[in-house]
This record gives structure tokens, C-alpha cells and sequence, in this order.
């Protein structure tokens, strides 16, 4: 059961992608070219997902626990360390070269462009080494 | 250039906060990619792994499922740059994961969350694309 809404639940998330412009590079790099060839059409994927996130997350977390599972796995913590300056800040860099971010990029694997087949392995090599580095990542973020 | 899409991006976006939703409702997890994508690979840890996999199998499918449905091709223009391409993937992989998020968990479960830790690491990766592009197109 778990399987099958996982694979429903990945499936509306890329379908997302497609429809809001995300899995496109082009469009992502445009977005965050304010100085030369400015789409913001990239702030508005942003605003409906953050509007519905935060209204259904409301109802959702009202409930004890979920359908599926015993408990809500929530991130706790609140402190600023360094890591959650240094990662984005790498990731910020890597996502302005390239146009792809981590869903985008899988979600573009199967129109097979010869960047996304050369981006994805090394995503995951880079994500395989921040794992190693960190042995565990602490609560589920992201 | 490309086309300004408001409609488009918002009923897309719409769709993803959608899916974290119902992640959350389901399964109680964040719907961030970096997390999702990040624990399929070593040290392995705890159960789930089959429900991520499918999770990420969804995701790669969806372009097909979108074109079977719709009958449209899904455009998209990738730079073919492959040096250019392997180190973006790098840097992306290695600070998405070391930072524990990147847009999907951090911008958008973080920020519907009302999380400061993500509001901050939003903040620093949105800044970081904005320099990287604007040095990348104006500067080099």
C-alpha cells in the first residue's frame, strides 16, 4: 500500500514539475537571471505550493498520526550551524550552473537530454559524499 | 528567453504542495527530494526504502505520464555542456544533502512549516543561484 501511494504521490509531484515550467533549465536559469532575461513565472510555482502546503499542512497535522505510519517524522531543531549555511550555499552555486535542482533533474531523466544524464550520476556521487562526511543526516528535512 | 507562465507555474506549483501534503498525510515524511533521493544511496538506514524508491520511480515517470496523457511533448532546453552539467550535479548532490534540503524540502515544506532553518537556508541558496547566474551571464 505504501508503495503504491508513494509511487501516485511522486508521480502528481513530477507531473508538478512539468506543468510549472521547473523541469525545464531554461526557465529556471531565466528565472534567476533578474538583469538580462527575467521569467518570474518560477515565483509563482513557489507561492502555490508554499499557499497549499501551509493550508493542507494545517489540517494534516491535526490529526495523532498519519494513515500510513505510527507518527509524523517533523524536523525539530532549530539552531543555525554552519551546514545549513554551507550546504545551500553549494547547492545555491551548483542549481545556478545548471538549471536543475534535486526533483527537477530526476523528474527530466526520462526526456533523456545528454546534460540531465550527465548531471544525475554526479547529484547522486555528490549527495553519496555529504552523506559519507555526515554519516547520518539529523532530522528528516528534506 | 522564455515565456512568462503565472497560471501555468501556479497550478503546477499548486500540485506540488499538493504531493507534500499527502506524503505528510500518508506517511507523516517532509516531500524534499534531497532527503528522499539522498537516503536511497550508503550508509543505509532505517525502513522505507521501497517506498522511496517508488517515490523517486513517480517522480521519473511523470514527463511520460504527462506526455501520454496530454498528447503534448514536454519541452525543455538542458545546457550540453558535460563538464558544465558534472559539476553543477556535484555541487547540487553534495549541498543539497549537506544542508539537509534543498527547494522542495527546505523552500517548500520548510517554508509552509514556518521554519527559520529553512527560511535561512532558502534564503542562502536562492542568493548563491542568483550571484552564480548573474556572474555566469554578465560577468564571465
Amino acid at each position: 500500500m505504501s508503495i503504491l501511494i508513494n509511487l501516485v504521490i511522486g508521480l502528481l509531484f513530477g507531473v508538478g514539475l512539468v506543468i510549472s515550467g521547473m523541469s525545464d533549465p531554461a526557465k529556471v536559469l531565466n528565472f534567476l537571471d533578474v538583469f538580462g532575461t527575467w521569467d518570474p513565472s518560477l515565483a509563482f510555482v513557489m507561492g502555490g505550493a508554499v499557499i497549499v502546503a501551509f493550508i493542507g499542512y494545517r489540517f494534516v497535522l491535526k490529526r495523532d498520526k498519519p494513515l500510513l505510519a505510527d507518527r509524523f517524522h517533523l524536523p525539530t531543531r532549530t539552531d543555525i550551524d554552519s551546514r545549513i549555511l554551507i550546504g545551500p550555499a553549494i547547492f545555491g552555486i551548483g542549481w545556478g550552473l545548471g538549471g536543475f535542482c534535486p526533483g527537477p533533474a530526476l523528474t527530466a531523466l526520462s526526456l533523456g537530454a545528454i546534460g540531465t544524464l550527465a548531471f544525475v550520476p554526479a547529484m547522486l556521487i555528490g549527495m553519496w559524499g555529504a552523506r559519507m562526511i555526515g554519516a547520518l543526516p539529523q532530522p528528516r528535512r528534506a | 528567453m522564455t515565456e512568462f507562465t503565472p497560471l501555468a507555474s501556479l497550478a503546477g506549483g499548486a500540485l506540488i504542495g499538493l504531493s507534500a501534503v499527502l506524503l505528510m498525510a500518508f506517511e507523516g515524511r517532509i516531500a524534499g527530494i534531497s532527503g528522499i533521493a539522498g537516503r536511497l544511496l550508503p550508509p543505509y538506514e532505517d525502513a522505507g526504502f521501497r517506498s522511496r524508491l517508488a517515490f523517486v520511480i513517480g517522480l521519473i515517470a511523470a514527463p511520460l505520464a504527462y506526455g501520454f496523457a496530454t498528447g503534448a511533448p514536454v519541452t525543455q532546453t538542458v545546457s550540453s555542456n558535460v563538464a558544465l552539467m558534472v559539476a553543477a550535479g556535484l555541487l547540487v548532490g553534495f549541498g543539497s544533502v549537506y544542508g539537509n534540503g534543498c527547494t522542495s524540502g527546505h523552500g517548500v515544506c520548510g517554508l509552509s512549516r514556518l521554519s527559520a532553518r529553512s527560511l535561512v537556508a532558502t534564503i542562502v541558496f536562492m542568493a548563491t543561484a542568483f550571484v552564480t547566474v548573474f556572474a555566469t551571464r554578465h560577468v564571465l
